[in-house]
């Protein structure tokens, strides 16, 4: 079947196209050249007068795991207040902060989102990960795999292994787990909390093993580096949500020494401690030292104002943040000697000082970052926000005024403490889409999605022009995944299984050797069972795997 | 004949794989690491390999048919059991939001105790590879760890070797409820757990007790449980449980907050008395604040068997709410009390009852007079014939699959040990819901 798109206005950052009307041609899935000579179009969609930009990927979102169901199992009074009923085609369940798999699903598809990554995948957990993702309809999904407070790492520091043996077991890692990238979440600290530390700075050293977290960045990041892996290592860095770490910030972008590293929800580390309250907006300097370093990616983690609820692998600061719990329940969890979790309910105020600045922080770094290449566009789905308030979010980056009505209504000491109400800063619509699709594609390193040009995957979604820009992305016109139509006037009208993003970098199998004897030792599970095989993704016959390519060279 | 190694078990909750079983034809045998809750489970025999209707035997497809036939027309089919795999879950869920039946697994009535006090408070918990690791003192409380999982010590608290303990024969094993049926608590150096026995009932003030005690509150009185106000005259002195002293659980707080990690478990199903979830919060509520006093401590609710997490796991993603679900307003509603099987069948509230149990021969449906499903492991028998009954696989024996340990946090793969010729659970449900 041949479809053709005609006439929309195209934003195609991949291919530098901003905003010119184009046709575009879809077959088997794919996006093609116009073809040559009389051929019958089957399926002609008018487009003049819409706004077309491919499928949004998001590359920071908390969409399968074992912290994300704990959350779930912990809010039923969340769920409750918005049940989402089956229909002849959908699945039952709910929505809000922690949405059921399907709903997740068939929400973000709804905004125009074709693909989601879950950035905290604990190997020994991954399981987990991609069976919860093989229950997220519609969306192709990936994760990256966290290390850097497991114990075979660490023990592996210690005894001062080398670099090629590092390289080994993180690879051997991303395979077993079947992961596209490596995360770090407060390097050491997940750790260092079970033999009772309750903070870990950059410098400082776990007490058993005398390891910092900088030395864990680098070894990972030049791991990555060396693997091959087109994504950055995904740093959650130290002391998350402390007054004051944007100094631990801008030290970790200092001391990664050139490597390419990606800092996830910064919002979250750029926090200074001026002021009337000891806390105060750190996100002009972290956005200085972004725009200076070209090696340093970020996506920011924005919050906005409502119930949500935090989940993360850093059990330790969220064990530290648990007296903020609302409602008052939380939990946290060692994790098999691998990581941990934390989740802990909060309800962001804008009568709050501390939320609103948080509220203001993002905004700011959104709006000081000058490349759209290297900043993208979360709320770190559920912790900052849920994903669903995208387009809310997406409003205030394009409309100045709106942004300053609304920075009128924040607690008044918040907006004393922010320079938002200067920045004229608007993003264009060539700007979202370069954070929310072909930055987003690259950053991860997806072949053939995140663009519009031939060869393509057709992955594509259909806006009418709005000036409000929330009710622009709210609600696409269409959208295609895998060249089939998925989404009509913002509803789902037919549902699909994605793919799973992953890569396969190479390593020695005598890394096994040390690993199975280490299994036997210490752990509960034999390696042989430990390792995710692949029919584990496709025997139920939805899931597939697209293993993506390695950087060609290594330094 | 062929010996199969490292298989993974889902019948003992704390995810043994370094079981040998040997396979001749469809008949099992463990031949190493079995024990006494996982070889009679892995070798029960196959009887039946044919579904039957009203008794007779029938093909699978005439089988599927009539279930159909019978969940049709109702209004509120309930669907208990829940005993299955990942993908066995996954298709009942589909099938229940197909029919607006009522999702129940049959362990949840335990298992809330644990959900009640989750969602009321939360909790700090571990997972067995910390334990084994880090575990210096445990605390076993109102459970026969060694009836409940028979390997837990020899696997996870008597391993030779540990990354962060000298000699883990040097570790503390406390009772406090229930005594030990067995010795398998007594360390390799000979050192025997210390006991503490009570009523179960009294459980919720010795617990009590303990969580002031760590927290320094003064306790006036010197012993708790027992013949304490408020007991039964009626009962011979010479039958009242003991009673726990307070010194001696001024002993254990003391204990758990001078070690460097200690662990607290329970299994919900065996606080079996009223409003236990009281208990199970108190005991999480304990833990927490031994973190505050500035050590690590850490709670491990045990659970796991036959599927029972499997069922929460997968219905917490496909619903939000954990394996005590209704469809039947067209979306899922969650009520741990309401949508209990027994409750409704008793109440009249169900129209047809779904029974799958694809582990366990014995755990067999409720009698009722009910139009009644059973997808069973092969060898089920009942007092009552129900109207379907379809033989399946076993998960882990008769197909691969997956399923949680007690842990939550760890799914197992399972693996096929033999050729059968069985359907699994997700099969035959997968063949209702596309029938109906």
């Amino acid at each position: 079947m041949l479809i053709k798109l005609t006439g929309g206005a195209v934003y195609d950052p991949a291919s530098g196209v901003d905003g010119a009307k184009q046709d575009i041609y879809i077959q088997d899935g794919r996006i093609v050249n116009k073809p040559i000579g009389d051929v019958q179009v089957d399926k002609d969609y008018d487009l003049k007068g819409k706004v077309v930009m491919s499928g949004a990927i998001d590359m920071h979102t908390h969409i399968g795991g074992g912290k994300g169901n704990i959350a779930r199992t912990l809010l039923p009074e969340d769920h409750r207040a918005d049940p989402v009923a089956r229909t002849d085609i959908t699945r039952s369940g709910c929505g809000h902060a922690m949405p059921s798999t399907f709903v997740t699903g068939y929400r973000y598809a709804e905004m125009g989102y074709t693909a989601g990554f879950e950035p905290a995948v604990l190997p020994i957990n991954a399981r987990q990960a991609h069976m919860e993702m093989a229950d997220i309809p519609i969306l192709d999904k990936g994760g990256y795999v966290l290390l850097g407070s497991d114990d075979y790492l660490l023990r592996m520091l210690t005894a001062k292994k080398d670099q090629k043996a590092i390289n080994d077991y993180v690879a051997f890692t991303m395979q077993a787990a079947k992961a596209i990238g490596v995360k770090v979440v407060n390097p050491g600290g997940i750790n260092a909390f079970k033999f009772n530390q309750r903070k870990l700075d950059l410098d400082e050293q776990n007490s058993h093993y005398g390891v910092t977290p900088r030395e864990i960045l680098r070894v990972l990041a030049t791991a990555v580096k060396e693997l091959g892996i087109t994504h950055p290592l995904h740093v959650h860095g130290c002391n998350l949500g402390v007054p004051g770490n944007m100094n631990t910030t801008l030290d970790t972008i200092q001391g990664i020494g050139g490597l390419p590293m990606h800092l996830t929800h910064i919002q979250f580390h750029s926090y200074g401690k001026e002021g009337d309250f000891k806390f105060s907006s750190g996100a002009a300097q972290i956005a200085e030292a972004v725009n200076l370093n070209k090696n340093i990616t970020i996506d920011v983690g924005q919050i906005l104002f409502g119930q949500t609820v935090t989940a993360s692998g850093d059990n330790m600061r969220q064990h530290a943040n648990h007296k903020h719990a609302s409602p008052n329940k939380w939990v946290t969890m060692d994790i098999e000697c691998d990581a941990g979790c934390g989740v802990v309910p909060f309800k962001y105020k804008d009568q709050n000082f501390v939320n609103a600045l948080q509220w203001a922080i993002g905004l700011e770094t959104f709006l000081l970052v000058d490349d759209p290449w290297r900043i993208f566009l979360t709320t770190d789905h559920p912790n900052g926000a849920p994903f669903t308030s995208y387009p809310h979010l997406i409003r205030l980056l394009m409309d100045r005024s709106f942004r300053n009505d609304m920075l009128s209504t924040i607690h008044p000491e918040a907006q004393k403490m922010t320079t938002l109400a200067s920045i004229e800063r608007q993003y264009s619509l060539q700007e979202i889409a370069i954070m929310t699709r072909a930055g987003a594609a690259r950053l991860i390193g997806l072949q053939d999605r995140g663009g519009l040009s031939a060869g393509n995957w057709a992955d594509i979604t259909v806006y009418t022009d709005n000036a409000d820009r929330q009710l622009m992305f709210e609600k696409p016109d269409y959208v295609f995944k895998d060249g089939e139509l998925v989404v009509v006037d913002g509803k789902v009208v037919h549902t699909k299984w994605g793919t799973t993003h992953v890569v396969k970098p190479d390593y020695d199998a005598s890394v096994e050797k040390d690993l199975q004897k280490y299994f036997d030792r210490f752990l509960t599970m034999k390696l042989g069972n430990f390792k995710i095989s692949d029919d584990e993704i496709t025997e139920d016959g939805r899931g597939s795997l697209t293993v993506h390519p390695l950087k060609g060279t290594v330094a | 004949m062929a010996e199969i190694i490292e298989v993974p078990s889902p019948f003992c909750g704390i995810g043994t794989d370094d079981l040998s079983i040997q396979v001749d034809g469809v008949a099992l045998k463990v031949v190493e690491h079995g024990c006494a809750v996982n070889t009679p489970a892995f070798e029960q025999a196959i009887t039946d390999t044919r579904p039957r209707v009203d008794g007779k035997e029938v093909s699978l497809e005439v089988a599927v048919a009539k279930a159909a036939a019978l969940l049709k027309n109702t209004n509120q089919p309930v669907i208990g059991g829940c005993a299955t795999d990942v993908n066995g879950m996954r298709a009942l869920l589909a099938l229940a939001d197909r029919s607006g039946a009522v999702v129940d697994n049959m362990n949840f009535t335990g298992a809330r105790n644990n959900f009640l006090a989750l969602q009321d408070s939360g909790w700090m918990n571990t997972t067995l590879a910390e334990v084994k690791n880090r575990c210096d003192v445990l605390l076993v409380v109102g459970v026969d760890l060694e009836g409940f999982s028979p390997r837990f010590f020899e696997r996870y608290l008597w391993n030779e070797q540990s990354m962060f303990l000298e000699d883990t024969g040097k570790r503390e094993v406390i009772y406090l409820g229930k005594a030990p049926s067995g010795s398998a608590s007594t360390s390799p150096n000979g050192q025997k757990a210390l006991v503490f026995d009570c009523a179960n009932e009294d459980l919720p003030d010795v617990v009590a007790v303990l969580r002031a005690l760590v927290k320094g509150n003064p306790i006036r009185i010197d012993s708790v449980g027992g013949i304490a106000v408020g007991r039964t005259g009626s009962v011979p002195v010479a039958t009242l449980p003991p009673s726990v002293a307070v010194a001696d659980l001024q002993d254990i707080a003391d204990k758990l907050k001078a070690a460097s990690y200690s662990v607290v478990t329970w299994a919900a199903g065996a606080l079996a008395y009223s409003q236990a979830e009281l208990t199970v919060q108190t005991l999480s509520e304990m833990v927490k604040d031994i973190n505050n006093q500035n050590t690590r401590s850490s709670g491990l609710p045990l659970g796991g068997k036959e599927g029972d997490q499997t069922a929460n796991q997968v219905c917490g993603w496909t619903t939000g709410y954990p394996a005590r679900t209704r469809f039947s307003s067209g979306f899922p509603e969650y009520d741990p009390f309401l949508n209990d099987t027994n409750l409704l069948l008793k109440n009249g509230e169900a129209d047809a009852l779904v029974w799958v149990q694809a582990f366990n021969v014995k755990a067999v449906p409720p009698v009722t007079t009910l139009p009644t499903i059973v997808l069973g492991r092969s060898g089920m028998t009942f007092e009552k014939e129900p109207d379907v009954f379809i033989p399946v696989g076993t998960p882990g024996i008769d197909h691969a699959g997956h399923a949680y340990r007690m842990d939550n946090v760890v799914a197992i793969r399972l693996k096929k040990l033999r050729d059968s010729g069985l359907p699994s659970t997700s099969d035959v449900l997968n063949a209702i819901e596309h029938a109906l």
